[in-house]
């Protein structure tokens, strides 16, 4: 016989083996090493934490009672599994999308980032998750009692067992459960370390049933007689508690929170559910395999009356082999342990994010994000939860004094969680479930559960036996067991049929009947399409953040480094050299995440909401969640984008139309103007030489004059057509300025004899020759041209009696401003705008100039960087010249 | 999936390939679909059972176990299958961004 | 018997032009340069027949033939119209306003001569 003794030792040992494993896993991490401790093998093997010691105790124990009952708490996760196409892909996807920590923070995340909900899912968690982990304690100490009672030494006292194992729990726990603050990184130390107890677990199951089938039984067929010979050999399972427990295993393991942690929250890759999809039911299959032979051995070899949940143990001890019993010992501890460890994680971060994390939020005045260490804070929260949780296992595993009531604890625990199987799923699948429905679904799911199966199952001390017979006040009709009168249903199916019957109907209508607030519709956009847009939309307004708040902020939630790290790289993201990043609505929403992995959604939500000053939801959000189809979504923002195109395409077409409409019209009244310019002179010509050539008598004198008229005629239009091609090179821009320097007197010398010449000098020219003195760099051919123009055409127009054009020139500022005022009428205020517009003409064309002067004259100022204007107020008509002394290219 | 889809199919009509693709997609995605339906059909069908309560011969506990069991094998293998062709489907378009629109 | 005509025309070349060949065919001519008070002139000066550019300093030959034929008594005074514009446009606004006749510059000189006698004798047997 093994003495007790070995068997701590041995314990101890294992523990030390955890211990080992899960430091030189996290080491192994920390270097950047151990690529295998991200593999699919570790995620399945992890998952496995949904066999705890009561399955592994349990199972046979069931097998015993009940024959195949028992293998519905295995089948129901195979289904969940191998629909992991449509089923667990999307709540993973999900989970790393938003970065969650627990399933409370993906229930609160859903429905708008809800505490209030975050807090009931936690109380549920707590309240089913403390009695499992008392179950587990229970186990432990049931297997030891077992080496107890065949040690002579007597030295076993089982309080003392039970608290050693439940703080040795806590240590691991918080030893490598908290390391990191990120609740969203893995933890790669916890999960090796459970991965290496599944595979112990799973090994000492099938080292124990292959002795008994082929050590005992002598082989499979003779195995299968006897199983069919036992007191179980006839199929004796009833459908309804057949379906339900199906049912509710499948709910429970994704419900579960542990679960949810393996199989979410430490998951690495989504890949890895590929493999875990046939390798976990494997694993299952594998466990459940020898579970009936070794019932039915133990059954057949142990006295009457022995317990059949230790029959795991028992059975190998009987047949002498101590040391099959051992190993059987240490995967039940091993199934205990890791549930023990990883349901505290989960349990922690829910309280520490959802209860502890708000409340002390809400202690610290206004910017209290900023102003105590929030990384201590929620570290300190995380491990007193661990402890805490521990210790309520305990001593309700105490209170409960550790008898048979709390083996029936595993499937009330499971139909509890499952309670929240309608807001999870309907938040994942229907984007109409709001948070009123999740909070009335879960009340009433809650509620009855409470009332129907776990009170009744406590026993008398909190739900007398007048309650359970005749209802509350005597009203039949709500007995726990027999809600509206429906007798005779077995309790537990009765319970799970009713509580989540309701859950679901009140979480329906609730949502149905209620209306979602704007963050509250975004998420639920995004979680139930979540794999159109791995890009969320919600967005922060950054204008009035401040991003030295926020690096504060972080660094006490991150810790500086990390923080640092992570400010630095969103400001080369950026683009920029400063250290803090500019607060952009996308910065601010990947700081968010980042914050939500170790505090939670809605606290890092509530924290940056602090600083930043309040959420807003853009436009284009809200346009995303208006409609209820994200297909349909898509389809019409591309209907709208093609009909804004064409919109814009239409527009551009018209304006392009309008233009060249303009333009034709443009160049039709051109056109126009000039056949009108063009034929005037021709009508003169053709007259007079058809005049001159068919009239017979002409006198000389008449002949002269004729020839003298077709002479002019001819002259205008050569003037014409230079003027036009002057004008048509200086509007192309194609002309070739030839600059030169000399004084604006000389030019001016040049215009004025050059104007003059030919005529009667009948124009008097004023100017002050000193001023004048001013030296220009221009085209001063050009410029003579305009001031030839603008005196000829003071010669022209000018009606005084004694006509006199002054000239007067003034440096300003860099800029020559010549003024050519004449004496004359001047040009009337409603002609003034037209008059540099081509073939304007005011009044009556005495020298029969084409009216281009004034526009070839604008075109060269134009060329030459100064501008020519009419001067009003100066008594008769004025012009001011005005052009850089010194011509530069950049002018043009 | 008939025989037909499995054929390849000739490189010089690209079009035509990346349509048999999708519609591989798309059934592989209903074979998906469609598993757990059978699992849990295939699990509900000892309901059918008489019981041992009941009048008539009883099943066995072997032949239940081996029923069970082998449900379960099967399903086990079909999703390997599965698991197996959707990884190579995700390998293929990696560069996609659109992989997983199919699913829907 | 005296046959005047009225010739508006504000290109003095073109109006000597005219002036000389219908001066020749026995007609009396007198011009105007102006569009602005060309309906009073022609009122004033009661003529056979009137030639009006359609480019005139003030008021165009359009509006003046518009406003010509609103009078009662300038129905029937026949109109040759001159433009130099060109455009088939002018041509339909002239018809639509009751012009006579419409010709384009630069004419020929029998093309005037028959415009004019043409209308002179359309006129006379009506």
């Amino acid at each position: 016989m093994a003495t007790l003794n070995v068997l701590i030792l041995v314990c101890l040992g294992y523990v030390v083996l955890l211990f080992g494993v899960a430091f030189a896993a996290d080491r192994m991490a920390a270097a950047g090493r151990g690529a295998w401790l991200r593999s699919p093998l570790i995620y399945t093997l992890s998952l496995s934490i949904y066999c705890t010691a009561w399955t592994f105790y349990g199972a046979v124990g069931n097998a015993a009672r009940s024959g195949l009952e028992f293998v519905t708490i295995y089948l129901g996760p195979t289904l969940v599994m191998i629909s992991w196409w449509w089923g667990l892909r999307k709540l993973v996807r999900v989970g790393r999308s938003q970065r969650v920590t627990s399933i409370a923070d993906l229930i609160s995340s859903r429905y708008g980032k809800s505490n209030t909900l975050a807090i009931c899912v936690t109380i549920l968690a707590v309240l089913g998750g403390t009695p499992y982990i008392a179950l587990q304690l229970q186990s432990i100490t049931l297997s030891f009692s077992i080496f107890a009672e065949a040690d002579p030494s007597g030295l076993y006292r089982e309080g003392s067992s039970v608290f050693w194992v439940a703080a040795g729990l806590a240590v691991f726990a918080i030893l490598f459960g908290t390391r990191n603050l990120d609740a969203n990184e893995r933890h790669h130390g916890v999960v090796t370390a459970i991965a290496l107890e599944s595979v112990v677990k799973l090994f000492a199951l099938l080292a124990v049933g292959a002795f008994v089938v082929w050590g005992v039984a002598g082989g499979v067929g003779p195995m299968m007689d006897r199983i069919d010979a036992s007191e179980i050999g006839q199929w004796n399972v009833d459908a309804g508690r057949w379906t339900t427990f199906i049912f509710l295993s499948a709910a429970a393991f994704v419900c579960l929170p542990r679960m949810f942690q393996v199989m979410v929250v430490e998951n690495a890759d989504e890949g890895h559910l590929r493999t875990a999809a046939w390798a976990f039911p494997l694993y299952l299959l594998l466990m459940s395999l020898f579970v009936v032979p070794i019932a039915v051995v133990g059954l057949d070899l142990l006295p009457e009356g022995s317990n059949p949940d230790l029959f795991v143990l028992t059975v190998p001890l009987s047949q002498g082999n101590d040391w099959l019993a051992m190993l059987s010992f240490i995967g039940g501890f091993s199934s205990a342990t890791s549930m023990v460890i990883v349901t505290a994680m989960a349990l922690s971060t829910m309280v520490s994010n959802h209860v502890v994390m708000p409340i002390w939020l809400s202690t610290q005045e206004g910017g209290g994000a900023v102003s105590g260490d929030v990384r201590n804070v929620v570290l300190v929260a995380r491990r007193v939860s661990i402890a805490v949780i521990m210790a309520l296992g305990f001593f309700y595993y105490r209170l409960s004094g550790g008898g048979a009531a709390l083996a029936s604890i595993g499937l009330v625990a499971f139909a509890g969680f499952s309670q929240l199987l309608p807001a999870l799923v309907g938040g994942l699948f229907w984007r109409g479930a709001t948070r009123t429905g999740a909070l009335m679904g879960l009340t009433v799911g809650f509620l009855l559960w409470i009332y129907t199966l776990l009170l009744p199952g406590m026993g008398g001390a909190l739900m007398p036996e007048v309650v359970l017979h005749n209802g509350p006040f005597g009203w039949g009709w709500l007995r726990p067991q027999a809600l509206f009168g429906i007798d005779g249903m077995d309790p537990m199916v009765h319970s799970v049929m009713w509580s989540l019957c309701l859950n679901t109907v009140a979480f329906c209508v609730a949502s149905l009947l209620s209306f979602p607030s704007p963050l509250e519709r975004l998420q639920g956009a995004q979680f139930v399409n979540v794999f159109d847009h791995s890009v969320a939309p919600r967005r922060w307004t950054g204008s009035v953040a401040q991003s030295e708040d926020l690096m504060i902020m972080t660094q006490r939630i991150l810790g500086a480094v990390p923080a640092q790290e992570f400010f630095q790289a969103e400001a080369e993201k950026q683009g920029g050299r400063a250290s803090l990043p500019e607060p952009t609505p996308a910065f601010l929403e990947r700081l968010e995440r980042e914050l939500s992995g170790s505090v939670g959604a809605a606290t890092a939500h509530a924290m940056i909401g602090q600083i930043v000053g309040g959420s807003s939801v853009s436009v284009e959000d809200l346009l995303a969640v208006a409609d209820e189809s994200a297909q349909l979504l898509e389809y019409s923002s591309q209907l709208e984008a093609k009909s804004a195109e064409l919109t814009r395409t239409a527009r551009q077409l018209r304006e392009a139309n309008t233009k060249l409409t303009q333009i034709s019209e443009q160049k039709d009244s051109f056109l126009s103007q000039v056949s009108h310019e063009l034929r005037t002179p021709m009508t003169s010509i053709r007259a007079f030489s058809e005049i001159m050539r068919d009239t017979d008598g002409l006198s000389a004198e008449e002949q002269t004059r004729y020839a003298a008229i077709i002479h002019d005629e001819a002259l205008r239009l050569t003037r014409l057509l230079d003027d036009l091609l002057d004008l048509s090179v200086l509007e192309s821009g194609q002309v070739s300025l030839n600059v030169g320097g000399d004084t604006l007197r000389s030019v001016l010398d040049r215009a004025v004899s050059s104007a003059l010449a030919g005529a009667g000098h009948t124009l008097t020219v004023q100017r002050s020759k000193v001023s004048e003195r001013i030296p220009l760099q221009t085209d001063l051919d050009r410029l003579g041209q305009v001031f030839i123009n603008l005196i000829s055409n003071a010669q022209k127009y000018c009606d005084a009696e004694d006509p006199i054009l002054t000239i007067s020139a003034h440096d300003v500022g860099g800029q020559v401003v010549i003024d050519f005022a004449d004496n004359g009428s001047g040009i009337p205020p409603e002609a003034r705008s037209m008059v540099f517009e081509k073939f304007a003409r005011v009044g009556v064309d005495k020298a029969g100039g084409a009216g281009l002067g004034l526009a070839i004259c604008r075109e060269i100022m134009q060329r030459l960087g100064g501008e020519i204007t009419y001067l009003p107020g100066q008594g008769g008509a004025a012009f001011r010249v005005r052009l850089p002394m010194a011509y530069r290219q950049a002018a043009q | 999936m008939s025989s037909d889809e499995d054929r390849p199919s000739s490189v010089s009509r690209p079009s035509l390939f990346l349509e048999r693709q999708s519609y591989r997609r798309r059934r592989l995605s209903d074979a998906a679909r469609l598993l757990p339906f059978m699992g849990a059909a295939l699990f509900a069908i000892p309901m059918l059972w008489p019981d041992s309560r009941s009048a008539q011969e009883g099943v066995t506990l072997s032949s239940a176990i081996f029923y069970i069991f082998t449900c379960w094998a099967v399903l086990i293998v079909a999703s390997l299958v599965f698991g197996f062709a959707a990884g190579r489907m995700t390998a293929q378009d990696d560069s996609d961004p659109e992989t997983d629109q199919w699913q829907r | 018997m005296s046959r005047k005509v009225l010739l508006i025309e504000d290109e003095p070349n073109i109006a000597e032009a005219i002036r000389f060949l219908l001066t020749r065919e026995g007609w009396q001519v007198e011009t105007h340069a102006e569009g602005t008070d060309a309906l009073q002139v022609i009122q004033g000066a009661n003529p056979d027949l009137v030639i009006l550019d359609v480019m005139l300093p003030g008021k165009s030959g359009m509006e003046i033939l518009r406003d010509l034929r609103e009078l009662e008594d300038m129905q029937g005074l026949p109109v040759l119209m001159l433009t130099a514009r060109g455009q088939s446009r002018d041509r339909e606004m002239a018809e639509n306003a009751g012009v006579s006749r419409f010709m384009t510059k630069p004419f020929s000189n029998t093309e005037m001569l028959t415009a004019v006698r043409d209308l002179h004798a359309q006129a006379t047997q009506s």
